[in-house]
């Protein structure tokens, strides 16, 4: 199965969007960068993060929520990775894609 | 101050910065903030408006130990000394991403899109970050 990451936020561009429209049920999500204000509650895409959980793996990056002071407001599910867990996931899963 | 302006031939202009990347992922946000804090020195009239991911500029408890980032949220709470004090936030904006007035580290006028149409007609200078 497929790790996606996605690095923009939902806001941004569409990368999220495209993201969930072809990720596989049982592949992985990872948000990094400007993408984890996506893993963020209360916004106008949380209801599509917590559908996509039903069905997928979902993660964000530990560092990147604290620089950006979000921490505190994480969707019930998402699971926590510090950068050596991104790295597990990297070679746990079969294939990287990267939403840009 | 303004009288002094005046002496010297200089007028106030009304300056807004329009705010509208998020802080980390490009280099806009600190950017703007650069350009605000030289524009300080000129005493000009300038507001800073916040809309789009730009709400997220503001966002307390930001803390980039983990990214090795420069944290320069802190600079906002700095502004109100360079007489940088008109801060606005898009309502809008803020709503669709889950944020309250309570969740910035700079005290906000929040306005509608509205109020911003005419904010942003009442300048004479704008910039866009």
């Amino acid at each position: 199965m497929i790790l996606h990451t996605v690095n923009k936020s939902p806001f941004q561009n569409d990368s999220l969007a495209g993201c969930l429209r072809v990720a596989k049920e049982g592949s992985a999500i990872l948000f990094i960068e400007d993408g984890v204000y996506a893993a963020t509650k209360g916004t106008a895409v949380s209801a599509s993060i917590e559908e996509a959980l039903k069905t997928h793996k979902v993660y964000a990056l530990t560092p990147d929520l604290e620089t950006r002071g979000v921490q505190d407001r994480v969707i019930d599910g998402v699971e926590l990775v510090d950068y050596a867990g991104f790295v597990n996931l990297a070679a746990e899963y079969s294939a990287v894609q990267s939403w840009l | 101050m303004a009288d002094e302006m005046m002496e010297e031939g200089g007028t106030i202009k009304k300056f807004m910065y329009l705010n509208r990347k998020a802080p980390y992922g490009t280099v806009y946000a600190l950017e703007s903030l650069e350009v605000v804090l030289i524009g300080a020195a000129f005493e000009q009239d300038v507001s800073l408006v916040f809309m789009d991911d730009g709400v997220y500029q503001i966002k307390k408890d930001q803390d980039t130990a983990g990214t090795e980032m420069k944290n320069f949220s802190k600079t906002y709470r700095a502004l109100e000394m360079y007489d940088v004090e008109k801060l606005y936030v898009e309502k809008e904006s803020m709503e669709t991403r889950g944020l309250t007035e309570e969740d910035f580290l700079v005290d906000v006028e929040v306005l509608t899109s509205e109020q911003i149409q005419d904010l942003m007609e009442d300048q004479d200078v704008l910039l866009s970050f």
